[in-house]
């Protein structure tokens, strides 16, 4: 049977550098030299993460960050 | 808190942020304004609005075409053809609007970002303990003047490489600059030409002495294979001063202000440290400090408001903040608030740069208080003074230690 994950994904267009994302997770988000976010990998979000990817999203002041259900 | 202009009557029609009234509460005026308008205006400083929502308050710092950024602080006085024109405007980039902007801005990004400002955490901790030190032994004193104003001052000039013995000095032209903004221009002038030639020293000692601070990566940095304009390095020097005190001050006071009030938040706030990231989100969203400025580029109907090219506009973060509209309860402090997009720090290109710095200052400097005095209330609550004009914040802030850390 598929097992349903989640995946993050910073936009970069919308991403200001406000770093509460990496502040809620630095191990889901990471930072350029310029302070700009990226999801750390494929964004796919291990199972004990998906609260602080959640946090995540409420808190981006840009709402540049979707969380989306895929299948694996 | 200011005498020179005729008090308000109505804020829909005649809003002045440096009234009496906005200066006690701004709050009871923007829930007011938010049902009525909610976009006010005023002939004061030669024409100005005011919206009030998140809403109006967001679409306003995303739209770069309708509005520039040449002045962000209301006075009575416009930029003039001697000032440096848009894009770049007096003190880059705060001043500056795209695509200028980006240029100088991803220029200065590297020296703000999480890691950086880590580096500068042991001396601010150092300080907080210094200044709580000093006030050992006394069972009431002043958190505003003897705690929260010393912290962000001597940080930024620790940051920017200045003497840490003219601190004090900044604070006076800093105050002068950001709170006395109703008076007349050439008393303005004159406070202005007084933080130039202060800065003008600094670059001097700095070219002749190049050293690991933020001055001379300012005279080191490059535009285009150019170094910058002093006028452009003495600008965005003067900006990190005005920027980085008078706001994190009134953040770290606002913040003492609520935990001395709110017995049930301190146990907490100390029992679990837990807590911190919220809880510091929270007070920002609650207490956010800073009120930025526009000025209308261009004559255009904003949702049935005849804008002129030339209008000040006020850009209200913290009434952005109170917005039911945008936050559950927000009249409410929650230390855990889970769902938190507060615009504390500005939203879109101009987000504050300092913003990891402010944090940084703002969590150590409480942590520092409540390590040492986890149980305080305000000695006189009508003693209690704050400031006027786009950066609100207690100036005045006598407490009484009711119990003493370890």
């Amino acid at each position: 049977m598929a097992q349903s994950t989640f995946r993050v994904h910073v936009d970069p267009d919308k991403c200001q550098g406000h770093n509460r994302c990496y502040s809620v997770s630095p191990d889901l988000f990471e930072l350029d030299d310029l302070g700009t976010s990226s999801e750390v990998g494929a964004g796919l979000v291990p199972v004990g993460l998906i609260s602080l990817a959640r946090l995540a999203v409420a808190n981006c002041p840009e709402h540049a960050i979707s969380l989306t259900e895929v299948q694996s | 808190m200011s005498n020179r202009h005729p008090p308000v009557q109505d804020f829909a029609t005649d809003f002045d942020h440096t009234d009496a009234a906005w200066v006690a509460d701004p709050y009871l005026i923007w829930d007011d304004l938010r049902q009525r308008c909610p976009v006010a205006h005023s002939d004061r400083y030669g024409g100005a609005w005011l919206p009030v929502t998140h809403d109006l308050v967001s679409e306003v710092a995303y739209d770069t075409d309708h509005f520039t950024s040449r002045s962000v602080v209301v006075s009575e006085r416009r930029p003039g053809p001697e000032d440096l024109p848009a894009p770049i405007g007096v003190s880059p980039p705060i001043s500056s609007d795209p695509p200028f902007h980006g240029v100088v801005r991803r220029m200065l990004l590297p020296a703000f970002t999480p890691k950086p400002i880590a580096a500068l955490e042991p001396f601010a901790r150092d300080l907080c303990r210094e200044l709580l030190a000093a006030t050992d032994g006394r069972s009431s004193f002043d958190a505003a003047l003897e705690y929260a104003q010393h912290i962000p001052v001597r940080v930024i000039v620790k940051f920017l490489g200045f003497p840490q013995e003219d601190a004090d000095q900044f604070r006076g032209i800093i105050r002068l600059v950001l709170e006395e903004v109703d008076l007349p221009p050439e008393e303005r002038e004159e406070r202005f030409a007084a933080v130039d030639a202060y800065m003008d020293a600094q670059i001097e000692d700095h070219l002749a002495r190049p050293r690991d601070d933020l001055t001379s990566f300012l005279l080191e940095a490059e535009i285009g294979g150019q170094k910058l304009p002093v006028e452009h390095v003495r600008g965005t020097m003067a900006l990190l001063m005005v920027a980085g005190i008078d706001t994190t001050w009134s953040a770290i006071g606002a913040s003492l202000w609520h935990l001395a009030q709110h017995p049930e938040d301190r146990r907490r706030l100390a029992a679990e440290p837990d807590l911190m990231g919220t809880a510091l989100e929270e007070l920002l969203r609650a207490y956010a400090p800073v009120t930025m400025a526009r000025l209308v580029a261009t004559d255009f109907d904003f949702h049935g408001h005849p804008f002129k090219e030339g209008d000040w506009l006020l850009l209200p973060f913290p009434a952005a903040n109170r917005d039911p509209a945008a936050f559950e309860n927000p009249g409410q402090v929650q230390l855990d608030r889970a769902t938190n997009r507060h615009a504390a720090f500005g939203l879109g290109r101009h987000r504050c740069l300092g913003s990891n710095l402010a944090r940084m200052e703002l969590r150590v400097a409480l942590e520092e208080w409540l390590a040492r005095y986890p149980d305080f209330e305000l000695s006189d609550p009508a003693a209690v003074t704050w400031s006027a004009g786009q950066v609100r914040g207690p100036r005045r802030l006598p407490v009484t230690i009711l119990g003493r850390g370890g």
